[in-house]
């Protein structure tokens, strides 16, 4: 355990360096906004991952914690009354309060209604969006700004200090996810996945497990709506749009959930087929879609994963080389 | 919330009448998507994101037939046959190879299959919006009901969506490929062992449930103007009327149906912002105090 902690402390502290120093090096403002886009969206695939990957429990609704996020740190930056840090950790405990409330109902249900369940709840909150236009400004969006006054002598005007703000916070959520998912309580939600039954046995609560992870995942989910209400200075019902959350799913599949960083990869996938296939050509769906179509027919699995098994057999035959064995496909990450 | 506009039309007989009968359409073509969904997801355990891209797909064979023959059967024809086609080969060529993978997967590559074909209508039909217009035989003035005008056309439309209904109902019920169906639902292997060629079979079952998203989307041609993308809302409501009428049934397709369509038109009187709202408030009501739908085998 120990071990694993510095291991991770020094992967993050070692990519935080590389990221930061990405502008020094002549990245450009573009390189840098696709990268906050990719943090943003990266921390909801990485926290939807943690319900997904980890426990089993696929989610269509994730992005309702996304938009929380962003909706309330909006407005309680609009209001004046709060400094970035308050509203940053008010936002997030609405948001962890929202998910528990809806959790609770939630988690009870298995697979497939589960996931129908997540998605009505989370429609109902765009719906709230769409309708409460004395609040949230309905389908316009929340406008006016969001403004970014200086806290702790830290100015988030300048993109170059936004950029590096938008780094540190996402080094530091992707580590604390890191350590739910190789604590204990992490290996139990595995367990959930894969045998349930037997975590009963053990005397695991799995009710209390399942909404754990829940919560913590929604609240991770909504400091990347964070990011993303402060880089386009407004949270728009969009973030909370079944689409949003599907997208996150895609990311996911198309990274690889076995992987830790597998989402990641796929979210920095799509957002970057997203970004460079618009600028060169108009059918970026078409593009896409067969560059998907090519991966999940060729591959079968997140890319991630697929490097995953391939170094595991290689790895196996090396060891191995008198026996024909298949490789299994184990869990890693 | 105009709740007042509601109830006073609920007291006009002719406002109420023109409401229904468009709650009805709505609801008649949500039937016939959801149906088709449900099919699929019930023998093949396939959740076909890219059922509202085949709707989509349906109207706008619809409105080519429509336009180079004039003829408005041709262009039904078209759309429900033509989808048919483009569902069995979509199922041998691309579905059938990820069978027993993650089922998120054939999400993944059904959601391709979305952006390829929005696209792909973009690249042939343009991206504006197109209308096909009446055809000729129902250019005629509405019926009057109570006072309330209805036009023939609708009364088409949900005669025919209840003879289909009726139909798919019939067929999976009392005939021998029905009995296949629910066989291989039940129990692929088994099935295949007793020599039944079960690719034929999924593939002809994806054909069925496309050639209804197909019908949906000929039917709806005439009444809807057409645009890439129009697949994605009757998606998402497809999915709430298989959640609430019970996955695999068509009895509680159909009634879920109605509700959802009757829910669209009055609720756009009384309270136009959240009509979305209201379904899905409905949708989480019904998972909650009855997970497995109005009309589901319960679990």
């Amino acid at each position: 355990m120990g071990a694993g902690l510095i291991r991770d402390l020094g992967f993050g502290a070692a990519a935080l360096v590389f990221l930061l120093l990405i502008p020094a090096f002549g990245g450009g403002a573009g390189l840098n906004d696709f990268l906050i886009y990719v943090a943003a969206y990266g921390l909801l695939a990485l926290s939807l991952n943690l319900l997904t990957g980890y426990t089993g429990l696929v989610s269509f609704g994730h992005a309702a914690y996304f938009a929380s996020g962003a909706y309330s740190f909006g407005l309680l930056m609009q209001s004046g009354e709060v400094s970035v840090p308050v509203a940053f950790v008010l936002s997030v405990g609405f948001t962890a309060l929202m998910a528990l409330v809806i959790g609770a109902i939630c988690v009870r249900l298995k697979e497939i209604y589960f996931a129908f369940l997540t998605l009505a709840f989370q429609m109902m909150f765009h719906s709230i969006i769409l309708t409460w236009v004395s609040l949230t400004g309905g389908d316009q969006g929340l406008m006016g700004g969001i403004p970014r006054p200086v806290f702790w002598g830290i100015d988030l005007s300048g993109p170059e200090s936004f950029y590096a703000f938008c780094m540190v916070v996402f080094v530091i959520c992707a580590l604390i996810l890191r350590q739910i998912v190789q604590s204990p309580f992490g290996h139990t939600l595995r367990m959930i996945r894969d045998n349930p039954e037997r975590a009963v046995f053990l005397g695991v609560n799995t009710y209390w497990a399942k909404l754990l992870a829940f919560v913590l995942a929604g609240a991770i989910a909504s400091v990347g709506g964070i990011l993303l209400a402060l880089f386009a200075s407004g949270a728009y019902p969009e973030f909370a749009y079944w689409t949003m959350s599907g997208q996150a799913i895609f990311m996911i599949m198309l990274g690889g959930s076995r992987v830790f960083l597998g989402p990641l990869l796929g979210a920095a996938l799509l957002q970057g087929l997203n970004h460079y296939i618009t600028g060169w050509t108009e059918h970026h769906g078409l593009v896409l879609g067969i560059v998907i179509v090519v991966a999940v027919l060729g591959l079968r699995r997140g890319i991630a994963d697929f490097a995953l098994d391939w170094a595991q057999s290689r790895r196996e035959r090396r060891d191995a080389p008198a026996d024909p064995a298949p490789a299994v496909s184990g869990e890693k990450a | 919330m105009d709740l007042d506009a509601l109830f006073g039309c609920l007291s006009v007989p002719a406002c109420a009448v023109t409401q229904v009968s468009t709650g009805l359409i709505i609801g008649m073509l949500l039937f016939l998507v959801a149906s088709g969904l449900s099919l699929i997801f019930g023998v093949l355990g396939v959740i076909n994101f890219a059922h509202g891209a085949f709707y989509m797909l349906g109207a706008y064979f619809a409105l080519a037939a429509y336009q180079l023959t004039g003829n408005f059967l041709a262009a039904l024809g078209a759309g429900a046959l033509g989808m048919a086609l483009f569902g069995a080969i979509f199922e041998r060529l691309f579905v059938s190879r990820i069978y027993g993978r993650d089922v998120l997967m054939q999400l993944l590559l059904c959601y391709a299959f979305v952006l390829i074909l929005d696209d792909m209508v973009k690249i042939i039909w343009g991206a504006e919006y197109r209308m096909m217009g009446m055809p000729q035989s129902f250019a005629v003035p509405p019926l009057f009901i109570a006072g309330g005008p209805v036009p023939p056309y609708y009364l088409f439309m949900i005669g025919i969506s209840v003879v289909v209904g009726g139909l798919l109902w019939l067929g999976i019920a009392r005939t021998r490929f029905g009995k296949l169906v629910r066989a291989a639902a039940h129990n692929p292997q088994m099935v295949g062992a007793l020599g039944v060629n079960t690719s034929l079979l999924y593939a002809s079952v994806f054909g069925v449930g496309s050639l209804l998203a197909g019908l949906a989307g000929a039917l709806a041609a005439p009444v809807r103007s057409l645009t890439p993308g129009m697949g994605l809302s009757i998606l998402i409501e497809s999915f709430i009327v298989t959640v609430i009428g019970g996955m695999g049934s068509i009895v509680g397709a159909f009634v879920a149906s109605l509700l959802i369509g009757l829910t669209r038109s009055f609720g756009s009187l009384g309270f136009p912002l959240f009509v979305d709202g209201a379904m899905f408030v409905m949708m989480a009501l019904v998972l909650i105090l009855r997970p497995s739908g109005l009309f589901g085998r319960q679990v």
